[in-house]
């Protein structure tokens, strides 16, 4: 019995795949339903073999494991373990580009350094000597600082913390001592802590959490970001359409799926070199399309569509219109495969640690990045020989969105009212009101909650009371289709204050328009373009970061990512709202440090809210006490 | 008459009808609120270690039960609109002559007043249309509830399968000639 309802385009697709008997995800959580209580409050231990273990929540059978952990061990250590399948995926993916990067700079791979002012930016940044050397030269110390944070022994603090973190959390950092130093032996380190018989003090293993949390911030999503600016560019503002419907018919379409632009890039630069091949069979061209998070990497450089976030990934497939998915790495589920099965679609997966049964798997080395390349987009012409000519059902819906919102592109647009202090008008509407505060917004789609417009229902009433949303990750998918991402938006839903802002900025920077209320900062590693943001704002202030009238939400956790990531963001010092709850609440210890006492440490603190009305305005209640404590 | 039927062969141990009883007796009933909640809500059902099974005890729901006569204050009554065995905490004294004489063990202390306590086949949800809780939440249907004729049916269908299967096995492939023979070619 389904009975969630979701937006249209995927609800006709789930219609579609249901009249098929193709099982949906939907189906699948409705038969996994009611989940584990244990496991839902965290208080499930299977670290080893004397359990599993499971600690009564009412308090009427075990209080302790087997070896004696009671709930506040056993949650916290489970926590920890989430946020290093996090960091680990993040880490994992810099390291990757790092490598890439490396490769080609030694002339073994097809990548090139784009963007100079980045490198020139990161070097800076990272006390490198610029001055009479070649682009190369500075590259590769730059490669050298990056592997050094995953190599060094001395404990010295990360480069890139070092380089990124704001100052004042810095200190705080310091003086708690939270200065992580390689990111391998934290990740090393939380598994060992983590396995039985050792770290058994929630409060060190919170502790724990939060030194994972900043190394998945300057390891994993600054390192990224980075060394993507210096690849592909750093993104500008620019035009696109977003949904299921940016599919073509005619066409031959390759969807994106995944995380890591090193694969995507190449594939739309072949696709393009390769556009005459899909016309000479019958073809209109070749038609990328980006998924998930490295659609969100696409689409913030190139004028590539959003085409699903990744709860549609699948159902993207039901249009019979994908003749090739293209994935690399994280968030790619099994059941893409069999849905694939059902029509003329290749899934074609890249990654040697990410094959999945029925999918064809085609390695991705950058050192043949061309050749791989050149062959994936083959597969899907070829594809497109078999599909050609059947029907297909897109749903026509789509939306108009700005994307490529980088710190960068805010400042071009901010110098064109201010150049020579661009952040000031942007505070001054702070001050002033006009901006009440601003929200982050990141994530996923959560079939549990999807049908509830959970990210949809708090933005709107966010931006109702003037408050900025940026965004990042499969949520911005989710805005762009609502129509948040573009000028009507601004028109449509903000309150006076911010349309009034909004509307001045779009002028300056020529839009014949207001900008977009919801702004796209990229991939889910790209928060750490909020995270810049946030430093510029609060360093501009001399304020920290936990009192700037901002908070971030989570508002459909799915991924071990997002543990990490809002790990990172309570050491930062911000609320961060999270929907469904996190596996903590099984132990009071956890819960109360997180939602209470964390705050006067780092001013960070953890918000768990299901109702989205009623989130948006524990964030604003959140926003009203800082302005207060600012004195605005 | 509608029953809960527990096959103890497919009980994994995970104890969910555990928490989904407690959390369906809880004030909010939902699970991340009633962990909260002052007096913490009583489970009604025990998954126990049988050997090296487990097996979810609970309340049968006789129809001619021993706790009902033991009960010298008339606390345990029969429901005949959802035709289960109720226990009245108004009139209970807690003598725990109930527990004494019941053969499953249902019967446990209801906190803070020191009464019976035990399953009342989740009335309200029944009259919701729903399954009990405990049904509901077990992953691997070990807990079934329905009608006593269409179970044992069920039931008896199980069995005739597994007779035919092992008569198939060992009988007819065999002995080609039955097969003829009940195909009509002979």
């Amino acid at each position: 019995m389904i009975i969630k309802n979701l937006d249209i385009p995927s609800q006709r697709l789930i219609e579609k795949a249901m009249s098929s008997r193709i099982e949906t995800p939907l189906e699948r959580l409705e038969k996994q339903s009611p989940q584990c209580g244990f496991g839902q409050l965290g208080t499930c231990c299977r670290m080893c073999y004397m359990g599993p273990c499971r600690i009564d929540p009412f308090g009427e059978g075990a209080t302790a494991g087997v070896c004696g952990a009671g709930a506040d061990t056993i949650v916290t250590r489970n926590l920890l373990r989430e946020a290093v399948g996090g960091a680990a995926s993040h880490v994992g993916h810099a390291r990757h580009v790092v490598i890439t990067l490396k490769r080609s700079l030694e002339g073994k791979a097809p990548y090139r350094i784009a963007d100079r002012d980045k490198l020139l930016e990161v070097a800076f940044g990272l006390d490198i000597k610029t001055e009479g050397r070649s682009e190369t030269e500075i590259c590769l110390d730059i490669i050298d600082r990056a592997i050094e944070d995953i190599t060094r022994q001395d404990n010295m603090p990360m480069n890139w913390l070092k380089f990124r973190a704001p100052k004042k959390e810095f200190e705080t950092w310091h003086k708690v001592g939270l200065l992580v130093s390689n990111a391998h032996n934290e990740i090393e380190e939380a598994m060992h802590r983590t396995s039985m018989g050792n770290d058994a003090d929630p409060l060190n293993l919170l502790l724990a959490t939060l030194r994972i949390g900043i190394t998945d911030g300057y390891a994993g999503l600054h390192m990224a970001t980075d060394l993507h600016d210096i690849m592909f560019g750093t993104p500008r503002v620019k035009a696109i359409e977003a949904n299921i419907g940016v599919l073509e018919k005619d066409t031959v379409n390759i969807a994106m799926h995944g995380h890591n632009p090193v694969l995507s890039e190449k594939i739309l630069e072949w696709a393009s070199k390769l556009q005459d091949e899909a016309k000479k069979v019958g073809a209109n061209g070749i038609n990328v399309v980006g998924v998930c998070c490295t659609g969100n990497e696409l689409t913030m450089r190139h004028n590539v569509p959003m085409a699903a976030h990744n709860l549609q990934a699948e159902l993207l497939i039901h249009t019979g219109a994908v003749d090739a998915m293209v994935a690399d790495m994280q968030c790619i589920w099994p059941s893409i495969a069999k849905v694939a099965e059902c029509y003329d679609t290749k899934l074609i997966t890249t990654e040697s640690f990410v094959k999945i049964p029925g999918s064809t798997h085609v390695a991705f080395e950058p050192e043949h990045a061309d050749e791989n390349a050149r062959k994936i987009v083959n597969l899907a012409i070829e594809a497109f020989q078999k599909r050609k000519g059947k029907d297909v059902y897109i749903p026509s819906e789509k939306t108009k969105a700005f994307t490529g919102f980088s710190l960068e592109a805010i400042v071009d647009v901010l110098k064109k009212v201010n150049p020579s202090d661009p952040l000031k008008p942007v505070i001054d509407n702070i001050v002033n009101g006009n901006i009440y505060g601003a929200v982050g917004f990141a994530g996923c789609p959560s079939p549990k909650i999807r049908d509830t417009r959970m990210t949809e229902l708090m933005v709107t009433e966010l931006l109702k009371k003037n408050v900025l949303v940026v965004t990042t990750g499969c949520t911005a998918h989710i805005c762009a289709q609502a129509g948040f991402m573009n000028p009507e938006a601004t028109e449509k839903y903000c309150g006076n204050g911010l349309r009034t802002v909004l509307r001045a900025l779009g002028e300056a920077a020529g839009l014949q328009g207001p900008l977009p209320p919801v702004w796209h900062m990229g991939s889910c590693v790209d928060n750490s373009r909020i995270a810049n943001l946030l430093r510029a704002l609060a360093e501009k202030l001399d304020v920290k970061i936990s009192q700037l009238p901002v908070a971030g939400s989570a508002p459909e956790l799915i991924t071990e990512k997002a543990i990490a990531i809002g790990s990172w963001l309570l050491a930062l010092g911000l609320l961060v709202h999270i929907a469904p709850a996190p596996r903590i609440l099984g132990s009071p210890v956890a819960t109360k440090v997180l939602t209470e006492n964390l705050e006067t440490i780092t001013g960070g603190k953890a918000y768990v809210e299901m109702d989205p009305v009623k989130a948006a305005q524990g964030l604003l209640s959140h926003i009203e006490k800082k302005r207060k404590a600012l004195g605005i | 008459m509608k029953r809960v039927f527990i096959e103890i062969e497919r009980c994994t141990g995970c104890k969910s009808c555990e928490i989904a009883c407690a959390v369906q007796h809880s004030r909010s009933k939902d699970l991340f609120t009633a962990i909260f909640e002052d007096s913490p809500p009583q489970k009604r059902t025990y998954v126990e270690r049988a050997m090296n099974l487990s097996y979810p005890a609970r309340c049968m729901h006789c129809v001619d039960a021993v706790c009902i006569k033991a009960c010298p204050a008339g606390a345990m009554v029969w429901d005949n609109e959802l035709e289960r065995v109720s226990a009245n905490k108004d009139k209970c004294m807690g003598c725990w002559s109930c527990a004494m004489v019941c053969p499953f063990g249902a019967i446990s202390v209801r906190k803070p007043q020191r009464i019976a306590l035990k399953c009342d086949l989740c009335g309200s949800r029944l009259r919701e249309g729903k399954t009990p809780a405990c049904v509901e939440a077990c992953p691997t249907k070990a807990l079934r509830f329905g009608d006593i004729e269409e179970l044992s049916r069920l039931k008896r269908l199980s069995m005739a399968e597994t007779i035919a299967y092992s008569i198939r096995q060992e009988v007819i492939e065999k002995n080609p000639l039955i097969i003829l023979r009940q195909s009509g070619g002979f």
